[in-house]
């Protein structure tokens, strides 16, 4: 044998190997863009795409079917994005209400000790995961809601609210002069309970005396705010919706899309949030419980202080990951038409103005920003309740 | 006198409240009155859903005839799902080629089953050809242009058929990557991981939607002009990439459950790296995440129906256009519980084999 072969040849040496493999990967990913963006100056070029954000302030020339902020057809481009952006945070905000408290109704309803119930919910948890969201979303809106009668023939709960084949129609408050006090009143009445509650929270650890906030709680934030609102004179009225001629006026429109859309996505997002929820709470040791009775905690102690407070360490971050898909989810609004952001940037403004490039990072950049603040969030919040273990 | 008992009293039965139907019924059903009410909430609730439903599939159904007017009872029409079949199943594929399909998904069911079952011989032969062979045969026979078998474009094809095409070309070459990224996230070279996770939480961020828009959108710009991709490779690549970064999450979590003794005894034998991961390592860990991904490929073959949205016709798109024909006019409700119900099937029975491997699978290793 010779020499060489006992002294390690610098290409086993594992630090020299690993710099080679790094810049090799390096380069193969500069070479990638490379290409793609060669690529693209060319295809752009000689389809004659102008690059860049200008098409933000050209005028629209489209209108959409729903719109939180004002919006009419001279508004620009960069206007709709933010109308798109605001539909679909509109949603996502109601489904993530709603798909919560059918979630966890359902997630407690599954470990009922009643036969029947935990039945009815494991029903309903299987049947609709295992349907693809987006047939969901079709079968209430061209099954259901496409099917109501017309205006003149509309289902009404009283002279109130009416439901037909172009959207249920409620009454819409109109806030009079002082409102603005009555809002302040409501604030100002959850800071301050906030605050009794944390020094309430000291006293019992300093002295062991309990003091009852619901009832404080209940006074400060609901008859505060009543009682300022009589004393300014009860500033609100409602627009009742009326039918005229071949259609309602008045009141406040809930456009079938965006029920369908609410509907399939919180019925869809709340059968996974039932299972995090039933998966929480069997996490729970049932030592845990026992220990607790037989510390003589009452029932509604041991589910407040021990079962809660660990089931809520398995549940939050499976809740937030389905939050999550919520607003991506919120996306498939583009099949049936709701303006949200996939569906008038990346598809009518991308049709009218043909910035494929700009658009899309534009459109990606909006949902990559929600999902990494929440799950920077979600780390946060893990780090925070994470188990000391001693 | 006194009286002497010498047998013992026999035991008393238990109170006939509490044995059998009525005691179960006591327990489960009426244990409170808040349970009594739920309880009562409850049956009313499936004697308004559930007899109606029954009746509306299956009693009054109409199932046999061809035309609208075979249709003339106040139930279900089957007759609309059992008119169009062949189109919900293979598209537009010319109907004298459907044995191609057939045999296609056959074969590759011939091969899943014998991976699965676990008694059967050669697995590892069997592996290697569905890895290595399937693949070109499966090319072939799906579309055509060799030993005499007519070419049938990608826009032909749909239905049931493409949405399995796509779910498992999906996973089939997801898999690979995802293991890559995987294995580059806990890699200890700091441009290796901070690629894999500028990647995976990338296509992990944004919704599947506008995925698929941007590969079809985009790619073509993207790529040099004489580079040709048809709408179904667009939508795959799309689908390969973000299904990837999913895989890779999943996969990690097998590798961050294999215990530190394993690397370590690895490495105290001497193995290299690869050797380590491919003999050691991945073996396990790859054991421990097959329900995870299972779960995977179900949430992939649920989001396949999105491909609609870009213009291919899978088995929602096919039904859902074949509501616009004027004949059938107002058997939505049909076709979607159609769907539904072969969704529902192939979700189910794919989560509950993957709850069935958890329980067989978990020998310990999992901490």
């Amino acid at each position: 044998m010779s020499n060489t072969s006992k002294k390690q040849r610098w290409w086993n040496n594992a630090q020299y190997r690993s710099l080679f493999f790094q810049v090799l990967l390096v380069a193969m990913v500069a070479g990638f863009f490379w290409f793609i963006g060669s690529n693209t100056l060319h295809n752009l070029e000689k389809r004659g795409i102008a690059t860049g954000f200008g098409f933000l302030s050209q005028k629209s020339g489209f209108g959409i079917l729903q719109s939180l902020i004002p919006f009419s057809e001279a508004d620009s481009f960069g206007r709709v994005f933010l109308v798109g952006l605001v539909n679909t945070l509109l949603v996502s905000v109601l489904g993530v209400i709603f798909a919560t408290i059918i979630g966890f109704t359902m997630g407690v309803a599954r470990l009922s000790n009643n036969w029947l119930i935990a039945k009815i919910a494991t029903v309903y948890v299987e049947t609709f995961r295992n349907i693809p969201l987006l047939l969901q979303i079709f079968f209430w809106y061209f099954a259901v809601l496409r099917t109501l009668p017309g205006p003149k023939q509309s289902w009404a709960a009283g002279e109130i609210a009416f439901l037909n084949i172009r959207g249920l129609y409620l009454p819409q408050p109109i806030f009079g002069d002082g409102f603005g006090y009555v809002t302040l009143a409501f604030v100002l009445a959850i800071i301050v309970t906030f605050i009794i509650n944390r020094w309430a929270n000291k006293r019992q650890q300093d002295t062991g005396q309990q003091f009852n906030i619901w009832g404080v709680a209940f006074g400060l934030i609901i008859i505060v705010p009543a009682l300022v609102f009589f004393a300014v004179g009860a500033p609100l009225t409602w627009d009742m919706p009326a039918l005229r001629g071949f259609n309602f006026q008045g009141g406040m429109t809930i456009i079938p899309e965006l029920t369908a859309l609410l509907t399939a996505l919180s019925i869809y997002t709340a059968t996974f949030i039932a299972e995090a929820v039933r998966s929480g709470i069997l996490a729970v040791n049932s030592g845990q419980t026992e220990a607790a009775s037989a510390l003589g905690l009452h029932r509604s102690k041991v589910l407040k202080l021990v079962v809660i407070p660990q089931a809520l360490r398995v549940i939050i971050p499976q809740l937030t990951s389905q939050y999550l898909n919520l607003v991506k989810n919120s996306s498939l609004a583009t099949a049936i038409g709701y303006p949200d952001l996939v569906a008038v940037f990346a598809g009518t403004t991308l049709n009218q103005t043909g910035q494929a490039i700009e658009i899309i990072a534009m459109t990606m950049g909006v949902y990559l920003f929600i999902s990494l603040t929440i799950s920077a969030f979600m780390n946060w919040y893990n780090n925070k309740t994470m188990m000391v273990e001693r | 006198m006194t009286v002497h008992i010498t047998t013992p009293t026999p035991d008393q039965p238990a109170p006939a409240s509490s044995v059998g139907v009525v005691g179960w019924l006591r327990k489960n059903l009426f244990s409170s009155i808040p349970n009594a009410i739920f309880t009562i909430i409850g049956i009313l609730l499936i004697y308004k859903l559930v007899p109606p439903a029954l009746n509306w599939a299956f009693i009054t159904a109409d199932w046999t005839g061809t035309t609208r007017e075979a249709c003339t009872s106040d139930g279900a029409c089957w007759v609309f799902v059992g008119v169009r079949i062949n189109q919900f199943l293979f598209g537009f594929y010319p109907a004298s080629e459907y044995w191609r399909v057939v045999a296609s998904f056959s074969l590759v069911g011939v091969l899943v089953a014998w991976l699965l079952i676990e008694q059967t011989p050669k697995k590892g032969l069997v592996a290697a050809f569905t890895v290595f062979c399937y693949p070109i045969i499966a090319y072939f026979l799906f579309y055509g242009g060799a030993f005499g078998l007519p070419v049938v474009e990608t826009h032909k094809w749909g239905g049931l058929m493409l949405t399995l095409i796509l779910a498992t070309i999906g996973m089939f070459c997801a898999l690979p990557i995802g293991i890559i990224l995987a294995l580059g996230r806990r890699s200890s070279m700091p441009i290796a991981k901070s690629i894999s996770v500028i990647f995976i939480e990338f296509w992990r961020g944004v919704p599947l939607i506008t995925v698929l828009f941007m590969s079809s959108v985009m790619l073509p710009i993207f790529m040099p002009e004489t580079w040709h991709f048809d709408k179904l490779l667009r939508a795959l690549i799309g689908i390969v990439f973000f299904q990837s970064a999913y895989m890779a999450e999943v996969v990690r979590g097998g590798l961050q459950a294999i215990p530190r003794g394993q690397y370590e005894a690895a490495e105290a034998l001497g193995l290299s790296y690869w050797k380590t991961m491919t003999f050691i390592i991945l073996p396990q860990a790859l054991k421990l995440v097959i329900p995870g991904i299972v779960n995977t490929f179900i949430a992939l073959f649920k989001d396949t129906t999105l491909v609609l949205i870009i213009g291919l016709f899978d088995l929602l798109a096919v039904v859902q256009a074949a509501f616009a024909d004027p004949e059938w006019l107002g058997y939505s409700v049909e076709g979607y519980v159609f769907v539904a119900s072969v969704y529902w099937v192939s979700c189910f029975s794919m989560s509950r084999y993957s709850q069935h491997l958890e329980k067989k699978l978990h020998t310990g290793h999992a901490r």
